[in-house]
């Protein structure tokens, strides 16, 4: 498997060679940052085009096809359309925290995007506390729904955003077990140590079976619901609070939600491919030694789009599944349901991983 | 399906549940329903029950069944259709009312279709042209009579004694409305028709 932290280290020892090293270390920050902006706004513009066209699918429709080949430009369009859109300034609204709000609901969405490890040696945030790190920043989104809802003066945003941020805080402890029973069998939190590790003894889905099959069960229900996505689209629910929280933004306000709304399900995807399906690790099967060796062909970076695509695939699967749950279906499924179902999960993965039960 | 234990409820809920993803992902790889128009244009067809414009079918002869009798203008309730007539003296010396020009406002009908129930002869119809839109709304008003048209020979009164084999006057091209006729056969109402007026009388719907 390539190693991308060799090119990071002959640049950085190029750069040494001529100019001094708190001014590399500028350099590189800047060459991240941008890496990380455009790898978003790339992001989101093939998640929105996958969600439309995969919508559609769904519904036995084509989906977007008349801007550019297939539809390809359909995103391109939208995008201009909200540039050139008037940002409108309420009456009575709290200006400052209203214009606030989407660059929270952003930042929590560009931390958690920079914990992704993307390929082996290419990680950003990489520390021993990465998941401790990723669960922690997520939560700073749920300040910026709120702030968006109690900012606006308005009934809408505010009934939007009082039920995401009861759902949310509700939906990340199933998130927290489902993360701790995985830290039970890889044994650190460091994100690229997780998938060294499945590179090296298998995927984390295989190696922990049943408690992690039932684990990735839960990511995926829970995850669907932190993104205000699927089932769990309260928060939003177009047929009773036109958009939610952010029903008074308008112009690039709204886009920065609605941008913030789709890397969250890539992110949440990525995270569930890191975790569960490996990351970069290929694919291999012991004792199949040809096709191993070209499945370490591929690279890393292409085994973990792939990965993530597929969840993002099943997120929008179950999206376009199932109608659209009452508040109190949505608490009583967390707190009767997931809550007991993931702590008797944990359970079960620490005497899996107690008594040696792993494969 | 309706269990209310707690383990039976979860169970039930998982069955449920993996028969709604299979059902979508079923959809998923079906034909789509959606149709493209301005590509499906050779091969797109509406039902018979459209109505999109009037028209007047006219023969191959340049012939058109109106015989001018205003009923369709008197009919419409938006004012949409104006029959222009002239009187004409014909060759055995009686007058007959004549069309010169029949013109309809597609941009007022509500289609109703009152005109074609009103008409005696047949002579107009709805049609399956739905691409009326237009820049100019004077472009609206069509007339619906072929230039240099005229009206079609009705056959003359037969003779109720001897009915006649086949009905001479349905040249081709009448056949187009789809309406349900009672041609001049055998039937024993056909006297009193004939004695009337030689033309096909329509059934009410």
């Amino acid at each position: 498997m390539f190693d991308f932290s060799i090119v990071s280290k002959w640049f950085h020892d190029l750069l040494t060679d001529f100019i001094p090293e708190w001014l590399v270390i500028g350099i590189e920050c800047v060459i991240v940052l941008l890496f990380i902006i455009v790898l978003y706004a790339i992001l989101a513009i093939a998640l929105i085009y996958l969600e439309r066209k995969i919508c559609a699918f769904f519904q036995c429709r084509i989906g977007p096809n008349r801007v550019g080949k297939w539809g390809l430009l359909q995103v391109f369009a939208d995008v201009f359309k909200m540039l050139s859109k008037e940002i409108i300034k309420m009456r009575q609204s709290d200006r400052m925290l209203h214009d606030m709000a989407p660059f929270f609901i952003l930042t929590a969405s560009f931390l958690t995007f920079s914990c992704i490890p993307w390929n082996k040696g290419l990680e950003i945030l990489d520390f021993n506390v990465g998941i401790f790190f990723f669960i922690a920043v997520s939560g700073i989104g749920v300040i910026g729904i709120l702030l968006a809802g109690w900012a606006s003066h308005s009934k809408y945003p505010m009934i939007g955003a009082m039920r995401s941020g009861a759902q949310l805080i509700s939906y990340e402890l199933s998130i927290g077990m489902t993360m701790l029973t995985m830290l039970l069998l890889c044994g650190t939190m460091q994100l690229s140590e997780i998938v060294q590790q499945q590179a090296d003894y298998g995927w984390n889905i295989v190696r922990g079976h049943v408690p992690a099959v039932l684990a990735f069960i839960i990511y995926l229900i829970a995850g669907n619901a932190e993104c205000n996505r699927g089932p769990f689209d309260l928060p939003e629910a177009e047929s009773e609070l036109t958009a939610g929280y952010h029903t008074e933004y308008s112009g690039m306000g709204f886009g920065f939600f609605y941008l913030a709304e789709y890397l969250n399900l890539f992110i949440c995807a990525a995270m569930a491919a890191t975790i569960f399906l490996g990351g970069w690790a290929p694919l291999y099967f012991p004792g199949l030694d040809g096709f191993n060796t070209i499945m370490s062909y591929i690279p890393g970076f292409v085994w973990f789009f792939g990965k993530a695509f597929f969840v993002v695939f099943l997120l929008m699967w179950i999206r376009w599944t199932y109608p659209r749950l009452r508040i109190d279906q949505l608490l009583s499924l967390e707190w009767k349901y997931l809550m007991p179902i993931s702590m008797f999960n944990i359970i079960l993965m620490a005497i899996v991983v107690c008594f040696g039960l792993t494969l | 399906m309706n269990n209310n234990t707690y383990f039976g409820g979860i169970l039930d809920a998982v069955k449920s549940l993996t028969i709604g993803l299979k059902t979508s992902i079923k959809v998923f790889f079906e034909h789509h329903e959606t149709e493209q128009y301005p590509e499906n244009r050779a091969t797109l067809t509406f039902t018979d029950r459209n109505r999109f414009c009037l028209e007047m079918p006219h023969n191959e002869n340049n012939e058109h069944k109106c015989i001018a009798c205003g009923l369709c203008q008197m009919a419409c309730p938006n004012d949409s259709i104006t029959v222009t007539s002239e009187m004409v003296t014909t060759e055995d010396g009686k007058k007959k009312k004549q069309l010169v020009k029949y013109e309809y406002n597609i941009g007022q009908c509500m289609f109703c279709n009152l005109c074609v129930t009103a008409c005696p002869q047949g002579a107009i119809q709805f049609n399956q042209e739905f691409e009326q839109a237009v820049f100019d709304k004077s472009k609206l008003i069509k007339v619906l009579n072929h230039p240099g048209s005229k009206c079609q020979e009705r056959p003359k009164p037969v003779i109720a004694s001897k009915p006649t084999a086949t009905p001479q006057g349905q040249p081709a091209g009448t056949q187009t409305t789809g309406e349900p006729k009672t041609e001049t056969g055998e039937t024993p109402q056909q006297e009193k028709v004939a004695a009337t007026e030689p033309i096909e009388t329509k059934k009410e719907d």
